[in-house]
């Protein structure tokens, strides 16, 4: 009989990454709702250290596999080590986070396992003791409501959608020998080219100014790039101006761009296409500032403002300034 | 070389979306059909990789009798040959299972699928499919080569980019920014009807039509409380205001 919640924590660098304890705290509701266990999958090298952290956001056990070989991610390695550990417990449910390490690992994962997943869920509950995952479909023009069939249950998570909520439990360590040989694996990382420093990625970002057709030209990005400043934020942008050759593609958030779920995701200049909402209707709160009242952004804003960003855009920045 | 690419037809991004009453599905009814964007650029990256190196590309697609429009699509883009392989609904898992059993034949270098398809924007089956041939993956690249026998890709993560290295044969799945897929050309339009499509069916196959991930329901999305829209004439006074509101109200700054 299939039995646990279980998780795979998602570590680089040296630490934790923030959708570990996201995803643990899903993990500790639902375990607690069906009253079963918490376990985490740890894989990495030198991570078993990390072990309490993941206690403290409810993990009962915490499965590691440290080796070498593990120091840099890999589908081929990750993906065999956290099968292995699934299947000789018979987990009942299994959650990733929708990282980019996630959904490369969680798919793999799907093949596999021979199962079913729910991809990029923004809720999970529980419902007749199954797993029923919620998710955007069509960028978000419905939602579907996923039952896994077969097991494990699995379901990564929107990013930054779920709260991260401390619960402390034993985090008991077992260790386990994923019994890959080093030399089978058949992709190896050549290099790591890191961005321009500081700058916080636009998934991980709490605030979010982004700019759109509205903002014309590369350099008016200038008055974006200092309002981020003030506020702490990520800048981004919409695909016009990703496709205009204003911003790198990197910076685009949108249904062919980044999925974002900050605090506050300020728009400037966005007409608020659907294809653009697809990226950003996660966000907690959305304010618009396009001086074309019609625009579809207005009826998702929380705030807005209609008037021209140009006037606009530098007064907040202001006004900002004196308060923070 | 051997060189496929999975195509998948889905709704126009601009298409109009509506949930049946029973919540079912959705109405397809007048809906603009497309080769699935993050497709074309696995496509686009097929037929450049065979101008490179010589060979054939193959395209793959799941999906009822409309979808023929969708392969010959890409056979004008430049492709040498299609597979259509009928199914009536599949999950993740039985997509990528009935493609493995019609790739496994093409003994392909390299198979090239879109990083997700904007319809149910799951991104499950490139690595799915990639688990089932038995062979290594690099998903949501942005750059591409072949060179020295290998795969060398370019992967965007948070805050960073990786260069992977893979042994052939691999799954590359394409994201936005990889290349600028081509249009077809009216010559290539006339020469594509005249291409091989092969016919297959995914029950004959051994394929399950059984899905382990079902959707149990379908909603519109949920709906945010409606906003506020702060007037007034003074651009100074209404970013004072705007400003007040994050701080004090959304406490989000």
């Amino acid at each position: 009989m299939a039995k646990g919640v279980w998780i795979v924590a998602e570590q680089r660098n040296g630490a934790l990454r923030g959708v570990s304890f996201e995803i643990a705290s899903v993990a500790r509701k639902l375990a607690d709702e069906l009253g079963e266990e918490v376990c985490a999958v740890l894989v990495g090298s030198g991570v078993e250290g990390f072990a309490p952290e993941l206690a403290k956001y409810g993990v009962d056990k915490v499965y590691v596999a440290d080796d070498a070989m593990f120091a840099d991610y890999t589908t081929d390695a990750y993906s065999e080590a956290v099968a292995k550990v699934v299947k000789e417990n018979d987990a009942s449910i299994l959650l990733l986070s929708a990282s980019v390490q996630g959904k490369d690992l969680s798919s793999r994962l799907v093949g596999k396992l021979a199962t079913g997943m729910a991809s990029d869920c923004t809720d999970v509950k529980i419902a007749d003791g199954k797993l029923l995952a919620i998710r955007p479909m069509y960028a978000g023009k419905c939602f579907g409501e996923i039952v896994v069939e077969s097991y494990p249950q699995m379901a990564s998570l929107r990013p930054k959608v779920f709260a991260a909520v401390e619960n402390a439990k034993a985090g008991a360590v077992v260790k386990f020998d994923a019994g890959i040989a080093a030399d089978s694996l058949k992709t190896k990382v050549l290099e790591t080219q890191k961005d321009a420093s500081g700058k916080v990625d636009l998934t991980e970002a709490d605030i979010i100014v982004s700019g759109g057709r509205g903002m014309k030209g590369p350099d008016e990005y200038k008055i974006i790039e200092e309002l981020a400043d003030v506020l702490g934020a990520a800048v981004g942008a919409s695909r016009a101006a990703v496709d205009a050759g204003w911003r790198p593609q990197s910076d685009q958030v949108g249904q062919t761009g980044k999925v974002v779920s900050p605090n506050l995701y300020i728009a400037c200049g966005i007409s608020g296409a659907i294809q653009h909402l697809a990226g950003m209707s996660s966000s907690k709160y959305i304010v618009a500032i396009n001086k074309d009242a019609e625009a579809p952004i207005f009826a998702k804003a929380d705030y807005g403002i209609v008037d021209d960003l140009f006037k606009i855009v530098p007064e907040v920045t202001a006004a900002a300034k004196k308060i923070l | 070389m051997n060189i496929v690419a999975c195509i998948k037809q889905v709704p126009d991004t601009e298409a109009f979306i509506k949930v049946k009453a029973d919540g079912s599905g959705i109405e397809e009814g007048g809906i603009k059909w497309v080769m699935n964007p993050y497709d074309e650029y696995g496509v686009e990256a097929a037929l450049k990789l065979k101008e490179a190196n010589g060979g054939e590309v193959t395209v793959v697609s799941l999906g009822p009798a409309r979808i023929m429009e969708t392969i010959r699509t890409a056979l004008a883009m430049g492709a040498d040959k299609g597979v259509h392989i009928t199914i009536d609904g599949a999950d993740a898992y039985n997509t990528a299972a009935a493609l493995a059993a019609a790739i496994k034949e093409i003994n392909p270098d390299v198979v090239f699928c879109g990083q997700r398809a904007i319809d149910d924007d799951s991104g499950q089956v490139g690595s799915v499919l990639a688990e089932i041939l038995g062979i290594p993956q690099i998903t949501i690249v942005t750059g591409f080569e072949v060179a020295g026998g290998k795969v060398k890709a370019i992967k965007p993560i948070e805050g960073a980019q990786l260069v992977i290295e893979s042994s052939m044969p691999c799954v590359v799945t394409a994201q936005k920014g990889l290349n600028e897929p081509r249009y077809a050309s009216l010559p290539g339009i006339m020469k594509a009807k005249k291409k091989p499509v092969d016919m297959k069916d995914a029950a004959a196959l051994g394929i399950s039509v059984e899905p382990k991930a079902k959707i149990a329901r379908m909603t519109p999305p949920p709906s945010r409380a409606p906003g506020k829209i702060i007037e007034g004439d003074d651009p100074a006074a209404k970013a004072a205001e705007l400003v007040k509101l994050l701080r004090e109200e959304a406490k989000v700054i």
